[in-house]
């Protein structure tokens, strides 16, 4: 088992001919994800490496392909649309990994998949991963194994980092998801959070969340209420400086509740197992399981 | 991105917020031909990105022309906050009675933009949101029909009990949410709304930030920014692709990625050093960006060691390893290098850089080790 992909995934990538969608299909492909269908307006009609139809549109695509989760590589100035596209094609399950998107953008485009019943997971992530069922995005196959830890995380080459310690002392991974670095996203921690505690196969869950907003904070009172299997945490961004954004849009420390000293407390108090550094995960997952 | 109080006004004044006029001056001749045209008392204004102006003595009030001069020579060239200040704004002195806040910003937790409003306007709202937060009234507003006439009078009731007063706020907070809207603002403020002695609202001081992705669609509003407000490394950066903020440490890093950038800066704190900078070379595989990256950090004096922290996912390690040879035969490197790389095409990278004399580790932890080490003993 898992969480939100598995071998029923049947993926559409939306902006396949595109640089980084014709690339990281390709990988996808190669990891074995079950990719029905591209879609570009446009180029309806081709086949994608001779093994994927491309669709001008996403209503097509569905129709004739019975896709139910979407990848999402078109630019930012059209991904909000995008969005809108796959949700009105009935899609349940929409990533998307565009970076750079307004958040205006989003404020309209959250209540509009909220009242369609989609989730999107992103945007400005790298996707997820059940190792060895299904790779809905970009987080590298080779680093992953399957196993019983689930990974949730706003950041990307950092959830590399600590899946590669986690793979490297043999603890294998149920699903790892990246929610994402904007202000505004789909899928909250709680959200997987909520998933992992209900998925038989996770035994543990490590949460790599980082400075700015609150989110980890709730996500600390839903694990003391909610959670029965153990966390373990981390909090990038100790030795940020207010007011100043790190990189990801959603990185700003505004106010005191944003920085990491108040979200590793929090952690502290709902009896998160909280890393220092990354090295930390696998001690601190040892002491829990 | 940052806009200037006079940039603001001016966008709050063509939505037709009620503006006091005023002008910019870039000299103390220029600051004493605004305000003699203005007549009467002045307030000479430091336009400076930066909080707290008017303590740091950014702020003046000057009674004619000349007084207005004699302030602006001293605040032009003045540096507030490590910002040195190019223009002042030369608006007139008003007589107020009250001072509202009105400011509107994008709510995490809501996921909507959120119309904030106190009547403990003119000071910083951050801390009457600490010290009184009952004296701040919030409306959360859906994007799709944005701020409702019967929504804005009620908030605005809470602010002034004469009704003429408050549908004039109304308006105001509605004009302010379509000001808002229209420039793509991650925040947008009023503060103060000021009441005048003869009743009338007036928005006395501006600021707006915009959302640095809403830029691409709004060339004219990209074309406001200041690049002399900015520090020049950051502007280099930032051309060059990269997302770059300088700190006070020795430790040079550039990192892959915004989260392990910042877990890089913390393991440096961690094992005792301090990191020089934010340094995210993003996830394109250009040896160039490298390069550039390697300028930026090597132009600051006080970095005595580089550490590079790679973790090849879409950032190919062989791109890297190019851009590290590349780099280093033109610039001519006076502190010591410390390269951490693994992930997509780890061989071919140390392969590259094992040719050009460097080694690489592939562990992060020994890596930051060797680098604080480094920056201390060099």
């Amino acid at each position: 088992m898992s969480i939100f992909v598995d071998q029923q995934t049947r993926l559409v990538v939306q902006g396949i001919t595109g640089r980084d969608g014709s690339f990281h299909t390709r990988q996808m492909l190669g990891y074995g994800t079950k990719v029905v269908a591209g879609v570009t307006p446009g180029k309806g009609g081709q086949v994608f490496d001779g093994v994927v139809p491309v669709f001008d549109t996403m209503a097509d695509a569905v129709a004739e392909t019975r896709a139910n989760t979407s990848i999402i590589y078109v630019p930012a100035a059209v991904a909000a649309s995008a969005i809108f596209e796959a949700a009105d094609a009935g899609i349940a399950l929409i990533v998307c990994i565009t970076e750079g998107i307004p958040v205006l953008d989003m404020t309209r485009v959250l209540p509009y998949l909220h009242e369609r019943g989609a989730r999107l997971i992103g945007p400005n992530c790298p996707g997820l991963i059940s190792p060895s069922r299904s790779k809905v995005g970009i987080i590298p196959g080779n680093i992953c194994r399957p196993g019983r830890i689930g990974v949730v995380s706003r950041s990307g080459t950092l959830t590399y980092e600590i899946v590669h310690q986690l793979s490297g002392a043999g603890y294998g991974q149920s699903t790892c998801v990246g929610i994402g670095g904007d202000p505004l996203i789909g899928t909250s921690f709680i959200h997987c959070l909520s998933a992992f505690q209900a998925d038989p196969d996770t035994d543990a869950v490590v949460m790599i969340g980082e400075i700015g907003g609150t989110d980890e904070q709730l996500a600390a009172d839903f694990i003391q209420q909610a959670m029965s299997k153990p966390v373990i945490g981390f909090i990038a961004g100790q030795t940020a400086p207010p007011g100043r954004r790190m990189g990801h849009a959603g990185a700003i420390i505004a106010g005191s509740s944003g920085t990491a000293a108040e979200k590793m407390a929090a952690f502290a108090r709902a009896g998160i197992a909280v890393m220092k550094r990354p090295a930390d995960v696998v001690t601190l997952l040892k002491e829990r399981l | 991105m940052n806009l200037h109080e006079y940039q603001a006004r001016d966008i709050l004044r063509r939505h037709g917020i009620p503006v006091p006029p005023g002008e910019v001056a870039t000299s103390a001749d220029q600051a004493r031909a605004i305000a003699a045209r203005l007549g009467g008392a002045v307030v000479v204004k430091a336009q400076v990105h930066a909080g707290g102006r008017g303590k740091a003595g950014g702020v003046k009030l000057a009674r004619d022309a000349a007084e207005a001069a004699a302030h602006a020579a001293k605040i032009l060239g003045m540096t507030i906050k490590g910002l040195v200040v190019q223009r002042v704004l030369i608006a007139p002195a008003a007589e107020i009675t009250a001072e509202s806040y009105l400011g509107i910003v994008v709510d995490r937790a809501s996921q909507r933009p959120m119309l904030m409003v106190s009547a403990a306007g003119g000071v910083d709202i951050e801390e009457v949101a600490v010290q009184a937060p009952e004296k701040i009234h919030r409306l959360a507003v859906d994007p799709r029909y944005g701020v409702l006439p019967h929504q804005a009078l009620g908030v605005a009731l809470k602010l002034y009990g004469d009704l003429t007063r408050a549908r004039a706020a109304a308006d105001i907070m509605q004009r302010l949410y379509g000001a808002f809207y229209a420039v793509g603002a991650s925040l947008a403020e009023i503060n103060p709304l000021a009441t005048t002695r003869d009743g009338a609202l007036a928005a006395l001081d501006a600021k707006i930030v915009i959302d640095d992705n809403e830029l691409t669609r709004h060339p004219e509003l990209a074309a406001l920014r200041d690049t002399s407000a900015e520090a020049p490394s950051e502007v280099a950066a930032r051309e060059a692709g990269l997302t770059f903020i300088k700190l006070d440490g020795s430790v040079g890093c550039c990192v892959n990625g915004a989260g392990l950038a910042m877990a890089t800066m913390d393991l440096v704190k961690y094992y005792g050093g301090e990191p020089a900078n934010f340094l995210d070379i993003g996830g394109s595989s250009d040896p160039q960006k490298v390069v550039s990256a390697l300028r930026i950090i090597t132009a600051d004096p006080s970095v005595r060691a580089i550490l590079f922290n790679i973790f090849g996912g879409i950032t190919r390690g062989d791109d890297v390893a190019n851009g590290i040879v590349q780099a280093t035969g033109q610039l001519a490197l006076k502190v010591p290098l410390v390269i951490r790389l693994t992930g997509t095409n780890e061989e071919l990278a140390i392969e590259i850089l094992t040719k050009a004399g460097f080694s690489a580790l592939s562990d992060m932890d020994e890596a930051v080790k060797q680098a604080v080490a480094k920056a201390r003993t060099a």
